[in-house]
């Protein structure tokens, strides 16, 4: 059947009086079909502007090398290569969203997983940007492919790391575009059909005919399943790699078996926080508050406890096994995070990572809108200096003292991350401007099983245990999208 | 002779759909399609569709994935140039998993995506042949073909009497051409 009744005790995904399917294309399609608003334009400005310096700082690195840049001999990674991991990790909660918890049949992933995608791929952009701004030389990017070439062939390494990571991120982006452009069709077909003249011609080609018919439907389904089910161990597979950057090096700091399923952790840890820190402000802006709500954030703040202490466990660990190891020289990497001239990157980074998402463990702090933005920017941040710890710290205190040295950025490296940021930004709000930031279709299959009303019209039926009924009630109180003076008795 | 070319019946709810599907079939009347704006499931069921074979074609593409781009692997470091590394093996499978794996998923994704999109008929430009404008908002539309499907009147009694919200003769098999 369509609809099945949802026990009473599972908290609502959809909140609202009168939600109709009709009105959930007219709630969703409000800032498509519509001029953007004052907010959309003040944060676009800001946005763009930044993209701006990016193409700018880009340029420059390109005309003069990474000469422009703040490295030496002794830190040959610094703020890029901690750019392109913090991005990719932020990429990763929107697959996680998309596929692992398609494949879990979590129904609260329906009003969120088209924004996290797009997070996605925009991440995933900025990422690769870094990677080829570090070549130096970016035309040389074709020498990582295993093409005929006048020097042998000499072929590239499969070997190494680094190739894999080619291969990593190249399939993960394409996949990741694929399956959010593929879940995408429906709902531009939607728009097609409500609009007229020339935008009715641009969505008509981008939703490839779609019609909704039924074998169409079926395929699809079918066809989201297997790419939910292929992504996730890709997900998992593109951030191991990347670990694998570090792991397979004999670098103190660098060289640990504990790597791929910390920094998987890590990036759907910093991804969510992302997800967080973009969809509070997304609902309020377009008043989404009835489809992504108070459970939303509070289960993503959830995933954030969770992920937040396994990187957690896996900070301890590390100190540990450097202990136990005896090695000297891994014993000073970590001494050196605490008591070398980076001490404060270190704090930064388990202060915020650690510490600071301890307090997610209160009901409170999870249900606060203000104060869950504000620790997702923490998380951020946190997961930044993750990073820069890793990379940079771990490389200024080599194994000769003579070579010890430091990083500072010059005003390229901070452009360029600046700017990489503001490209995002662009991108996503492009993105809400054009294009349903939520799935349509997929809330719709909420409605009638999952919904606010749904369950009312189930009290209203009656033949519901009391308790079930109380416990239901007490759970609405922290929505801040629900009357609950219509609970009263 | 009616100039009709197909009956819509426009349903705003899914399971009044689905009843709708059933009266029809008890009446012996065959449904052309069926337009929603949701994926609706048991729909398959009642008018015999069969499980889709898309997961065949996702795993064949797998298979070629993984076997096009491990045969790049051995010929490249294995075959064509073997390198000396620490004096290790050439033909190091470990080393080999990592772009195996990423190809046997990007080929998956692609192949069957496309699949998908070639069995279905779908691809950029591609005329939407739209029956009607609201069945990808919140119409659940079932057509019935009207050539031979007569009288007329009993379908459109039939769909009024299961629910139907609004009934259509469309003089036009699809209504999105311009």
């Amino acid at each position: 059947m369509a609809s099945h009744h949802e026990s009473i005790i599972r908290e609502p995904l959809v909140t609202g009086e009168n939600i109709t399917y009709a009105k959930v294309t007219d709630d969703i399609l409000k800032p498509v079909e519509n001029m953007p608003n004052k907010a959309w334009w003040i944060g676009f400005t800001v946005a763009s502007l930044g993209a701006l310096l990016w193409v700018f700082a880009v340029s420059w690195t390109f005309w003069y090398g990474i000469g422009s840049w703040g490295l030496n001999k002794t830190v040959g990674w610094a703020w890029d290569i901690t750019g392109f991991v913090w991005w990719v990790g932020i990429g990763h909660a929107g697959t996680l969203i998309s596929a692992i918890l398609l494949l879990f049949r979590q129904n609260w992933r329906n009003s969120i997983n088209r924004s996290a995608e797009a997070m996605t791929i925009f991440a995933v952009i900025c990422a690769a940007s870094y990677i080829v701004c570090h070549m130096g030389r970016p035309w040389m990017a074709v020498y990582s492919l295993p093409l005929p070439n006048q020097y042998g062939s000499l072929w590239v390494n499969f070997n190494s790391p680094l190739i894999w990571d080619v291969f990593a991120i190249s399939t993960y982006f394409s996949v990741s575009l694929l399956f959010w452009y593929t879940g995408l069709l429906p709902d531009l077909a939607t728009i097609r059909d409500r609009a007229t003249g020339i935008r009715r011609r641009i969505y008509s080609i981008a939703s490839f005919g779609w019609t909704g018919s039924l074998k169409t439907w079926q395929r699809f389904e079918t066809v989201c399943l297997i790419l939910a089910g292929v992504s996730t161990p890709l997900v998992l597979s593109v951030h191991t790699i990347v670990s694998m950057d570090f792991a397979t090096s004999l670098e103190p700091g660098w060289h640990t078996t504990i790597f791929p399923p910390y920094f998987v952790a890590g990036a759907i840890f910093s991804g969510f926080a992302m997800v967080q820190t973009l969809l509070l402000v997304v609902r309020k802006v377009l008043g989404l508050e009835n489809y992504i709500t108070m459970f939303h954030i509070e289960a993503m703040n959830k995933i954030i406890l969770v992920t937040g202490s396994i990187v957690g466990v896996a900070y301890l660990t590390e100190f540990f096994i450097a202990y136990y190891s005896g090695g000297e020289y891994e014993q000073y990497t970590f001494l050196n995070r605490f008591i070398g001239p980076y001490w404060w990157a270190g704090c930064m980074m388990y202060g915020c990572n650690v510490l600071m998402t301890q307090l997610m463990w209160f009901k409170k702090i999870r249900t606060n809108i203000h104060v869950s933005w504000v620790l997702s920017i923490v998380v951020n941040i946190g997961m930044w200096f993750e990073r820069f710890v890793i990379i940079v710290t771990s490389l200024h205190r080599d194994f000769i003292p003579s070579s010890w040295a430091m990083f500072y950025p010059t005003w390229i490296d901070v452009s360029i991350f600046i700017g990489s940021i503001g490209l995002f930004f662009t991108m996503f709000l492009l993105f809400i401007r054009v294009l349903p930031s939520i799935a349509m279709a997929e809330v719709k299959l909420l409605l009638k099983s999952s919904s606010e009303q749904a369950k009312k019209k189930l009290m209203a039926e009656g033949h519901l245990e009391p308790q079930q009924v109380e416990f239901y009630k007490e759970s609405l109180t922290k929505f801040d999208s629900v009357e609950l003076a219509d609970y009263k008795k | 002779m009616s100039s009709t070319k197909f009956i819509l019946g426009l349903f705003d709810d899914p399971d009044v759909l689905l009843h709708g599907i059933d009266e029809l079939k008890k009446n012996s009347v065959p449904i052309y399609d069926v337009y929603t704006p949701m994926p609706i499931h048991g729909i398959e069921d009642k008018l015999g569709v069969k499980p889709s074979r898309l997961g065949y074609a996702a795993f064949m593409f797998g298979i070629l994935g993984g076997t096009t781009i491990f045969s790049i692997v051995y010929y490249t470091l294995v075959h064509d140039w073997p390198m000396n590394i620490g004096g290790k093996p050439a033909f190091a499978v470990p080393d080999f998993i990592p772009a195996t794996f990423e190809w046997t998923v990007l080929f998956t994704a692609f192949g069957m995506t496309i699949t998908f999109f070639f069995a279905t008929h779908l691809f950029p430009g591609r005329a939407p042949r739209v029956m009607d404008l609201r069945a990808t908002d919140d119409r659940f539309v079932i057509a019935i073909d009207a050539k031979g499907n007569v009288p007329h009147e009993d379908i459109t009694n039939i769909l009024r009497d299961a629910g139907a919200v609004e009934i259509k003769h469309n003089d036009r098999k699809y209504v999105s051409y311009e």
